[in-house]
């Protein structure tokens, strides 16, 4: 079957002393970036992405790939030994995780957590896998018209499950749409918001926005809260979970599996909701439901596993139609590109062992994280411990080289400095971030497709009604708006993600 | 007076420094800005040909990767950076040919403002469309293109690139510049609307749609060079396919400051010659579908000539196209 010889060649790929030796060195340092308190994937990968601009562009993709899945990792262990959750999906992870590190089963939720993700990472391989090859085939049905409705509904989702207030989020996509539009004009070639600042010409740069906005930010918001760090002090205790725990935990594991990896291909940032899911599913069915929040083994097997999964899945738009469905992927994308691959249906045939090579090595790293994660525990308890006056220095020092590395522009640190003080402004406020990176990194492509269309439609907007493609990505953007403003609905939403 | 005494011993000095200095050129490594990103293809032939003349000039030929504003501005920080020949550009047919009829504020003159080395590679162009597009071949093409201009999509990969260029060109010499112009960010997409069928025709370099002809997933209608291609033995000549005037090529070439000594043009020059002549340096080069330059095009003046001459062709049809 074609499937298993992509796989093969994609393991012939991945599986090179050099692919894996960075695949490696991405899951060690993304864990390592990771493990941070507060700090997760997006600032981590962020934070990482100048160090691979010297690899070719399959080793870099399988680095990054590795420090995504490293930085979700990491994160989940802060969850789990300080109570700290990295980002939004780890936030579950911290009610039963930490309670069960404070039993002195801190080993026990790790290992779960790494054998939950793993075996999820594996299922979710084969799956991209098998979707890859249709889902491209079904990409060249789009036409620009398809692709711009498409980002539309992707941004729609995005506003609908972003945390927090739904018109702050919608704020968040409309300013990422608008940083994206500076710069030179694609087809009349006229600089835009530009202010004659040559190095604006090219539009504002990706890494320096996200690693201001993220990895600067980030830093500037942890200074500002006082070192009192909930670090477990009992033992870490054994950390393969023993026979009693696996049957406990075997059945959430499948379930968050098959949830998380199912919310991960909706666009707009399904895979957040996949732990919450998989939590309140595991709770619901539990025939004890009162001992979750006091340390449940299955409510971090259950989680953990669905956020693996959705973390993988959510490659799949990103490698089949180009476009990303959150910011992670919107930082792979412009990886990506920087690397002088243009994210597409494109890739798989033209770069099929980037491809492939990308997808065996998810499986490599999971597995990966599984062998040096579990040994090294010890030494990211040590690194929790580090003071924040040593540590954050020399995170931003890193930041600094490795954005002055990009372009060789000194001009851009100074912009990173100034998006991280913006950045730290919009925590400050409420603001999420996060929806702002999708929608500059959407914004280019938006903007591309949509005068692309109105331009082979001669300038009619019904281009985008009479396909009926596009029309139906519309319709479900605006039913999914519509949904998310009911008022009952609204109430439950807020209680999701307060929760 | 001893103002005037001090000054001249201080310009006798550097005088002195600077001869002392270009004597023994290159005594540190020489930067070559790519004003593209890295790994596209212009960087590609630049790492490779660097590679092979760093061994020849016994100094290390650093790369640096100054993209933005369609190349031009790697080029202006390298031809306006001082002339001693530590700093050169690895440009192509945009940044130094169809740049300043591109670009209104080109803040560089390629044809008298800059000291040419030599080209180091050129690529081919093809005509190409979509394969259900009704023309069979060339003929067939320009006459419905001219019948009915209003009725086709062209797809290029942005101003100022070089299907945007070539792609400007034709359309001029066919008279019809106001054919809709589809603008994609990079050549990948593009081609990919182009094989789905969503355009109907673009010019690019024989690298990127090769793959594709080959494919049968679009049709190939002409190259643009005087000869046919080994790697598409079947597509026909512009001139075999009866439009001979359509004639271009995607060059990539190296040039620095204006005023740069002249020991440090004749080494550059001796270097460049003797990796484009290395049979290793020669493969992967060839390897990429790159043709090599005549032993003309690889002498400063007669790179200088070409850009000059593929200026000329562009400048009109690039002047009159649909911008700001």
């Amino acid at each position: 079957m074609d499937m298993f010889s992509n796989l093969a060649l994609g393991f012939g790929v991945a599986l090179t002393l050099k692919n894996i030796a960075l695949c490696f060195a991405g899951c060690l340092v993304g864990t390592l970036i990771g493990v941070l308190p507060g700090v997760g994937p997006i600032a981590t990968i962020s934070i990482l992405l100048p160090i691979t601009f010297g690899l070719d562009p399959t080793g870099a993709l399988i680095m990054l790939a590795g420090i995504y899945y490293g930085a979700q990792y990491g994160g989940s262990t802060t969850a789990i030994l300080v109570n700290i959750p990295g980002e939004a999906t780890s936030v579950v992870t911290t009610l039963d995780g930490h309670q069960m590190a404070k039993q002195g089963r801190a080993g026990v939720a790790l290992g779960t957590a790494a054998i939950g993700s793993f075996f999820a990472g594996c299922v979710a391989t084969v799956f991209i896998a098998a979707l890859g090859a249709p889902l491209t085939k079904m990409a060249l049905l789009f036409g620009p018209a398809e692709y711009f409705s498409l980002m539309v509904m992707g941004l729609c989702f995005a506003v609908v499950l972003a945390r927090g207030s739904i018109l702050k989020a919608f704020c968040m996509i409309m300013l990422g749409l608008l940083f994206s539009t500076v710069g030179t004009d694609l087809e009349t070639g006229q600089e835009r918001l530009t202010f004659g600042i040559a190095s604006l010409s090219d539009g504002i740069d990706f890494s320096v926005l996200a690693m201001g906005v993220f990895g600067f930010a980030e830093v500037l918001r942890n200074l500002e809260s006082p070192e009192a760090r909930d670090v477990v002090k009992n033992k870490i205790g054994r950390l393969l979970p023993g026979w009693d725990d696996i049957k406990q935990s075997a059945a959430p594991v499948l379930r968050g599996t098959f949830i998380g990896g199912i919310l991960g291909i909706l666009p707009g940032n399904g895979a957040v909701l996949g732990p919450f899911a998989s939590y309140t599913v595991e709770k619901k069915i539990a025939k004890d439901p009162s001992r979750f929040g006091k340390g449940a083994i299955e409510g971090v097997a259950g989680p953990e596993s669905a956020n693996n999964a959705g973390a993988q899945t959510a490659f799949i738009p990103l490698l089949t139609l180009g476009i990303p469905p959150n910011a992670v992927m919107a930082l792979m994308v412009g990886a990506m590109t920087i690397h002088g691959i243009i994210p597409g249906p494109q890739v798989m045939t033209r770069n099929p062992e980037l491809f492939w090579g990308m997808v065996a090595s998810m499986w490599i790293g999971n597995l990966m994280l599984l062998i040096i994660n579990l040994p090294l525990v010890g030494m990211w308890v040590k690194l929790l411990q580090v003071p924040y006056r040593l540590m954050f220095p020399a995170i931003l020092i890193f930041c600094c080289i490795g954005i002055y590395s990009v372009n060789n522009q000194p001009l851009d640190v100074a912009f990173t400095a100034l998006f991280g003080l913006f950045g730290y402004l919009l925590i400050k406020l409420g603001f999420e971030p996060a929806p702002m990176l999708l929608g500059f990194v959407l914004g280019k492509l938006m903007e591309e497709k949509l005068r692309q269309a109105l331009i082979i439609s001669r300038g009619s907007f019904m281009t985008f009604v009479e396909r009926p493609i596009s029309a139906g990505l519309l319709v479900v953007a605006v039913v999914v708006l519509a949904i998310a403003l009911l008022p009952s609905i609204s109430k439950k939403r807020d209680e999701v993600f307060t929760e | 007076m001893k103002k005037l005494v001090l000054g001249l011993a201080a310009a006798a000095a550097l005088a002195v420094a600077g001869a002392a200095q270009a004597q023994g050129y290159p005594t540190k490594p020489i930067t070559m800005i790519v004003p593209f990103a890295a790994g596209g293809p212009t960087d590609i032939i630049a790492r490779i040909v660097a590679d092979n003349m760093s061994k020849t000039l016994g100094q290390q030929i650093v790369i640096e990767n100054v993209a933005g504003a369609g190349g031009t501005t790697g080029i202006a920080r390298a031809v306006t950076a001082a002339p001693d020949g530590y700093t050169i550009a690895m440009g192509h047919l945009g940044t130094f040919s169809a740049a300043p009829a591109t670009y209104p504020g080109l803040k560089y003159d390629p044809i008298n403002g800059m000291q040419t080395i030599g080209m180091a590679g050129g690529t081919p162009i093809l005509i190409v469309a979509r394969k259900n597009l009704e023309a069979p071949d060339l003929k067939a093409f320009v006459a419905a293109v001219k019948a009915n201009p209003d009725k086709f999509n062209e797809a290029h990969a942005g101003l100022g690139s070089v299907s945007w260029t070539t792609c400007t060109l034709l359309k001029g010499i066919l008279g019809t510049p106001k054919i809709n112009a589809v603008a994609y960010r990079g050549t990948g997409p593009a081609l990919n609307d182009l094989v789905s069928g969503q355009v109907d025709f673009m010019c690019d370099q024989i690298v990127s749609v090769a793959e594709q002809v080959r494919a049968n997933t679009i049709k190939a209608y002409a190259i643009a060079s005087a000869q046919r291609s080994p790697a598409l033995p079947d597509v026909p000549t512009t001139k075999e396919a009866g439009l001979p005037e359509y004639q271009i090529e995607a060059w990539n070439g190296i040039a620095g400051p204006k005023g740069m000594p002249k020991e440090a043009v004749d080494k550059l020059v001796d270097a460049l010659g003797k990796a484009l002549n290395d049979e290793g340096t020669k493969k992967r080069l060839l390897d990429l579908g790159t043709v090599l330059p005549t032993a003309e095009e690889r002498t400063p003046a007669g790179f200088a000539a070409l850009i000059k001459r593929d200026a000329d062709k562009l400048t009109p049809a690039l002047s009159a196209a649909p911008k700001q």
